[in-house]
This record gives C-alpha cells, structure tokens and sequence, in this order.
C-alpha cells in the first residue's frame, strides 16, 4: 500500500504557504493592472517619441529574470534603508514586473477600438474622458480581458519565485516539508495539484466570459 | 545619501567569470530550445491527432508545462525523479525542466500555427503523390515554422531568462550561478547582481534584434 509521512498539519502548512502565493499575486495584479492601465493609456494618447523613456523602463522588466529583479530590490531596499520586509518588496516587484506586460495588452486593447468609433463619439460632443469610459473601456476590455486572465495565471506561477529571497509561499513551504520528510516526489505533486487549483478556476472563468461575449458580438 | 559605499570595481572583476557564464547560460537556453521544438512539433501532431491514445498525454504534457511554475517543473526534475533513484546534476535537472515548459508552451504556438494552414494543401499535396510523412515535410512544416517564428523566438527569450532559475537546485557555472558565487563570497549583492542584469538584458535584447532580422532576410517574398 501507499504510506506517507504527509499529515494533515503539514497540508495545513502548505495552505498557509498557498495563502501566501495568492496574497502576493493579489497585491502584484491589482497594483500591475493600474499602473499598466495608466502606461497603456499614456503610450497609446501620447506622441511615440515622449513616451520612449517609459517604453525603455518596461522593457527591463520584461528582459531581465524576475529573480535578479527580486535580489535586487531587495538589496536596494536595504541600502536605502527602506526597511521594507521581504513580501512587500516581492509585491512591488511583481507589481512593476506585471504592469510591465499589462501596458501592452492595454495598448493593444485601445489600438483595437476603430479611429472613427472614436471620433463619432467626440463628434457627439462627448469629452475625452466620457469617450474614454463609455466608448473606448466597453470595446477594448473584451479584447483585452483573454490576455489579461492569461497574465494574472502567468503572475501567479511567477509568484514561485519570491520564495527565493525568503518569502514563504507554497513552493518554500513545499520546500521545507521535503527536507523533513524526504518525499519529494508526492509532495511536489500535492504542491503542483494546489497550483492547479489555483488556476483553474480563473482560468475556466476566463473561458466563460469569452464566450458569452463573443455570442453578443 | 546612502549609508552604503557601492563597489564596483570589486563587482568588475568578476565580469570575465560572469560572461563565461552567460555562454553557459546560452548554451543551456539553445540546447533546451532544440529539444524542444523538436517535442514540441510531435506533442502538436499528437494533439491534433484522431487517436485518443495520442491525444491524452501530449494533452497532458502542455496542461501540466503551462499550468505550473517553471521552478516547480526544475524540482520535479531536481527533487521529484529522486524518488524512483533517478539523482540528475543541477545542468541537467535544469535543462530537462526548460525543455519539459518549452515543448509543452511551443507545442500550443505550433498547434495554432497548424491551424492556420488549409487542409486542402495537405490534401493536395498527398494527391500529388507525396507520402504522408513527406507531405507533412516538405509542405506543412515550412509554412508552420514561418507563423510560429516569432512566437518562437520569444520562448527563447523565456528560455534564457528561464535559466536564471538553476540557481535553486545548485546550479553554479551558468550567468546567475556565478554572480550567486561571488555574492555569497563578497557580500557585494547590488553591485553583482546589477551586473547580471545588464548582461541579461543586453543578450535579450540581442536575441530578439538578431530574430527580427533574421525573419526579414528570410521571410521576404
């Protein structure tokens, strides 16, 4: 028969450690999605030339390992002084990291919505902002919204990573209960059975509104 | 303003060990890439196959490489296969998870890129007198690979980045590996780790560069 060591409070412990992961992803998403809102609307109204330097910024977030981002910030936290525990700089870190990409889908979600469409509703007498809610916000979250779902999963499985400066998120958690009991195969598949978990739901959800939207399209 | 004396000349002289590094890093990011692509163009066969008995586990194989973290797929490779006996070295434990999360993201680039290309070509194809295994050859597989190529090369940029992860299981000789050393023997975090980045970005940004022009020097009519 099949014995494990694994009880319940070690399942417990894992938990905590998937609490974790969804806090740091939670924090990392909704602060990303605003501040990638704000770029993408900045980059896709404002001149390409002006809009450079913080084309320049994302970027690195983009083309350096989230890992070297995570040891750096938490360095530079610590040289300055910050005193900033080890989950808030991981936050702000996934934050960047994911508003980085979510500028992207924003513009491309923007780009998405027809020049006339817009220009109707200016023509209207609707204001920039009126146009901007009413108008461009409707059409361009369903272009956007896949992608966005793909992000927020993607941001999670990344969230791994924060165990690395010491943040113990379910894979450290997992990490620990391996060293202890020296299973690491049936622990590593009860921690990659949480992941699923985790994402699935969202991932169906994502799946769901999709097609509901396309039906009224 | 800061408490703190940066040091970079001390961080320099870890530079040529860091760049021989970051050839380690390639290679790793290369091999993984091959392999890959090569699992990845069976797994989208396979998954657009009628058998079932195909289209099961190569189904398997991408909801597992998409639907975990990365570093999960390195210690499954790492810690996991301990379990049957199985003890890979840091290299290998990290080139098997790469390649494993390559195969399975390229294999959903290539099945889409599959789908963009008309039945009725294959069909010709076999009418002309080809075989099965020619015709996928000589008629599918250049056209897929000219949708999936960009697409491709940004896996490779994840890939790169990807390697970054060996550090975890005891990988030392790769770009992150060698800057871990000189951190943990001098302590000088910022300044190594700000050189790595560079480095990194800097090969990036050349992989993406050298694929754009690659791709307009071979994909011009």
């Amino acid at each position: 028969m099949f014995e494990t060591g694994l009880t319940l409070n070690d399942l417990k412990f894992m938990g905590q450690g998937a609490l974790i992961t969804l806090q740091v992803t939670a924090f990392a998403v909704i602060g990303g999605t605003l501040l990638g809102l704000l770029f993408g609307i900045i980059r896709s109204q404002v001149n390409p030339w002006l809009t450079l330097p913080l084309v320049f910024l994302l970027d690195i977030f983009r083309s350096v390992p989230l890992i070297i981002q995570l040891v750096l910030a938490n360095a530079f936290q610590a040289i300055v002084g910050l005193g900033l525990s080890a989950f808030t700089t991981s936050c702000i870190v996934l934050a960047l990291y994911t508003s980085a990409y979510c500028t992207e889908i924003v513009r491309g979600a923007i780009s998405a919505v027809p020049v006339v469409t817009r220009r109707a509703a200016r023509s209207l007498g609707m204001t920039w902002g009126q146009d901007m809610r009413q108008i461009v916000f409707p059409m361009a979250l369903r272009v956007g919204l896949p992608s966005w779902i793909g992000l927020t999963l993607g941001v999670m499985k990344d969230s791994a990573l924060v165990g690395f400066i010491g943040v113990f998120e379910l894979l450290k958690q997992s990490q620990t209960l391996i060293t202890r009991l020296q299973e690491p195969m049936f622990i590593l598949i009860v921690a990659g059975a949480i992941y699923f978990l985790l994402s699935f739901p969202i991932a169906r959800l994502g799946g769901q509104l999709e097609k509901r939207w396309r039906e009224n399209d | 303003m800061f408490n703190y004396t940066f040091q970079w000349k001390q961080a320099m002289r870890g530079l040529p060990e860091m760049l021989d590094g970051a050839l380690v890093t390639l290679q790793i990011a290369i091999i993984s890439m091959v392999i890959g692509i090569i699992f990845a163009v069976l797994l989208a066969v396979a998954r657009n196959s009628n058998s079932r008995l195909l289209r099961a586990p190569a189904s398997m194989w991408v909801e597992v490489a998409r639907n975990t973290p990365a570093l999960f797929q390195i210690y499954m490779a790492h810690f996991g296969l301990g379990t049957f006996g199985i003890h890979l070295s840091p290299f290998v434990s990290l080139l098997a998870g790469i390649t494993f999360n390559n195969a399975g993201y390229l294999a959903e680039t290539f099945r889409g890129s599959l789908r963009a290309i008309p039945s009725t070509q294959l069909r010709s194809a076999r009418s002309l007198g080809m075989g099965p295994i020619q015709a996928f050859r000589l008629i599918v597989m250049p056209q897929m690979f000219r949708i999936a190529f960009l697409p491709t090369t940004n896996q490779m940029v994840w890939a790169i980045l990807m390697t970054s992860l060996g550090v975890t299981v005891g990988m030392n000789t790769d770009l992150m590996g060698v800057t871990q050393d000189w951190n943990n023997r001098s302590f000088r975090t910022f300044e190594f780790f700000a050189i790595a980045a560079v480095i990194y970005y800097l090969i990036a940004k050349a992989v993406t560069m050298g694929a754009r022009l690659l791709a307009w020097r071979m994909f011009r009519y």
